[in-house]
């Protein structure tokens, strides 16, 4: 009784928002449909059949839900994931981009993390560093670290082009999910309380068995709280990642040949798809942090 | 000073020492400048005996730093003792802020000048260590030029990057920063007012703020066109979000005494609001005003990559690095960092004025 009354609301305004994008939609397309219909000859039509058409357009100025529920199905159920027409090939691309930098970025940001809570000199020349890096917008390095980045791997390192893409995109998505880690992981590992690092003064305790026995314990919850908005940061490094490349596969590029071709459903259907992404990377850590806690002995609350 | 530090400023001087031995082994013969670096270094291994000051390890850096930088410019293929010379001056900086943060440690409001000093210092060796790699190691200018020559193109294109400015800031940014958040706090002050429409709105809004918004871009260019309204569409729907959902959280943010108080006062539901949960809910106000100033300029560069007019820094860029003119594209960046800075640093001080009562501001 509970879950459903905290959904209904949920549902409701989600109702909502259909029904506004069904009349939003009428209201869009409608100028291009008067003109099919002008062109055609057609002086009056049933408004039904008005609305039916606007609803089903080759190219809407703004696709229907349903349009856009299609072509993900027709786009993944129906053509083999491992075609480029699929959206599920394109989603993997990006997903294996946006995992490899969030784990990368995730890396730096605890080591950076560890650094800077137990040396007070690096806390102050790199903090506020690397909060300024967070004032710019990083996604403009995108292009810059994607072209260069793929040039010299391929070039001075020899690797192959896939692999070398790969990489430069996962360094964009590190450089943006390693902030919210830092940060997150900074305040996670100064959050024992003063009383409890004097205790473990008392037992005499090292510093590396302060750190791995209270220190990183406590930053555990603060761990997971940042990679979730962290895995969120990557996954849009990935996509902006995939716009300057000239990359023809990803989520990101097929954004682009969209809005090339003015396939106004593709591009629908490539957004639609990111937010599934995104929903699932954001699930999965909170599974992991759910099987974290269990074998920690967190009660669940 | 400490055992580390010692530990450092030792290897620091050894490094010197190390440098002028192979000096004299090969031969060479450095400027007059650097022989007296590399000498004044190796001497400085009397502090095993005397106490300098830190300010003694300052100067031997900067002297280190303005030593190796003018040589580097001497030698095409630099030898090795210049290598020593540019990590004993990267190591000597090193001892000066562990030192300093020693030293202003335990007052960190008092200091403010000094405590500057520790990223300043920081930031300063990160520029020459760059400066001195790209050149003494001959670093292609495709890659990553140096910090003067981007340093000089910025100079040389003012004109530029004023017009990208105007186009990507003064235009789609602000217009559309202006909109999201105005937008954003007024829905969240009329949808307060219905508790159903906040439990249905507020899942969704925290959920729709993870989602790689950025991707509407395309969509937008195509209904508002190429000039900066579709950039500042694209702005609009990146921060409504974030600002909603922290103003409502900020609006529930008044305590039920408080409330209860206002009620004994018989205030209406706009005194309320104006005197009591709008002043509670300036703080997350302020955060989400922070975070929008970011995730604006970001949106508007972002969306400029999928067509513009031919201005704006979006557009600067990706266009710069398809010509490979990657001095331009680093102008275009340095430019777009300070912007964003900017815009934080006045956002921040804003609410500084604003919330000063607030427990985050005080001084501790």
């Amino acid at each position: 009784m509970g879950r459903l009354q905290q959904a209904l609301p949920v549902l409701a305004v989600l109702l909502m928002l259909v029904l506004a994008w069904y009349g939003a939609a009428i209201a869009m397309n409608a100028a291009w449909q008067n003109d099919v219909n002008r062109r055609a000859g057609i002086e009056t039509v049933p408004a039904t059949d008005f609305v039916l058409a606007t609803w089903n357009q080759e190219k809407p100025v703004l696709p229907t839900p349903h349009q856009v529920l299609g072509e993900l199905w027709n786009s993944t159920a129906l053509v083999a994931p491992n075609k480029p027409r699929s959206l599920l090939f394109h989603a993997w691309v990006t997903f294996s981009a946006t995992g490899l930098g969030f784990v990368m970025g995730s890396l730096l940001g605890i080591g950076l993390a560890i650094a800077i809570v137990h040396s007070e000199a690096t806390s102050r020349s790199l903090m506020p560093w690397i909060v300024a890096s967070q004032t710019i917008p990083i996604l403009a390095l995108a292009p810059l670290i994607v072209v260069i980045g793929f040039n010299i791997f391929t070039g001075s390192l020899g690797l192959p082009t896939d692999p070398a893409r790969l990489l430069s995109k996962a360094i964009i998505s590190a450089y943006l999910s390693f902030f919210p880690v830092t940060v997150g992981m900074v305040k996670g590992l100064r959050s024992p309380e003063a009383i409890q690092l004097d205790l473990m003064r008392t037992y005499h305790a090292s510093r590396a068995q302060t750190f791995w026995k209270l220190r990183w314990p406590a930053a555990v919850p603060f761990l997971f709280a940042s990679l979730k908005v962290g895995v969120a940061a990557s996954l849009v490094g990935a996509i902006v990642g995939e716009l300057p490349t000239g990359a023809v596969a990803g989520l990101g590029a097929r954004l682009l040949a969209g809005s090339y071709y003015s396939q106004t459903v593709q591009i629908w259907a490539a957004l639609v798809a990111a937010s599934i992404l995104a929903a699932l990377l954001i699930l999965i850590v909170g599974w992991v942090e759910a099987l974290v806690a269990r074998r920690m002995g967190v009660r669940a609350p | 000073m400490s055992q580390f530090q010692l530990y450092l400023a030792i290897l620091a001087s050894g490094l010197c020492a190390a440098a002028l031995g192979l000096t004299l082994l090969s031969g060479a013969e450095p400027t007059l400048l650097l022989h007296g670096f590399l000498v004044l270094g190796a001497l400085s291994l009397l502090r095993l005996w005397l106490h300098p000051g830190l300010w003694l390890d300052s100067a031997l850096a900067v002297l280190g730093a303005v030593a190796v930088l003018a040589s580097f410019q001497l030698y095409p293929g630099p030898p090795a003792f210049l290598w020593l010379a540019l990590v004993a001056t990267w190591l000597w900086s090193w001892v000066f802020v562990e030192r300093l943060s020693d030293l202003t440690a335990p007052s960190l409001g008092q200091n403010g000048g000094l405590g500057l000093l520790i990223p300043l210092t920081f930031g300063l060796a990160i520029l020459v260590t760059w400066e001195a790699i790209t050149r003494g190691a001959g670093v292609p200018q495709v890659i990553l030029p140096p910090p003067s020559q981007i340093g000089s193109r910025i100079a040389a294109s003012l004109p530029t990057l004023w017009t990208d400015f105007q186009q990507t800031f003064l235009k789609a940014v602000l217009a559309g920063y202006a909109i999201g958040c105005g937008v954003g706090f007024l829905v969240a002050i009329l949808i307060d007012r219905s508790p159903f429409l906040k439990s249905g709105l507020l899942p969704l809004g925290s959920f729709v703020s993870a989602l790689p918004i950025v991707g509407v871009a395309p969509i937008m260019v195509m209904w508002f066109g190429f000039d900066w309204q579709s950039k500042a569409a694209v702005v609009v729907i990146m921060t409504f979000f974030p600002m909603l959902v922290n103003t409502i959280a900020g609006l529930n943010a008044a305590s039920a005494i408080e409330r209860d108080l206002m009620r004994t006062y018989a205030a209406s539901y706009w005194q309320t609001l104006l005197k009591l949960r709008l002043p509670a809910a300036a703080p997350f106000i302020f955060n989400a005003l922070k975070i929008c100033s970011t995730l604006a300029l970001i949106g508007a560069i972002v969306a400029e990559f999928f067509g513009s007019p031919v201005a704006g820094m979006g557009f600067r860029i990706s266009a710069e690095i398809g010509r490979m003119n990657v001095d331009m594209v680093w102008a275009e960046i340095a430019m777009a960092a300070l912007a964003g800075s900017v815009f934080y640093g006045v956002v921040a001080l804003v609410e500084r004025g604003i919330t000063f009562w607030h427990p985050s501001m005080r001084r501790a």
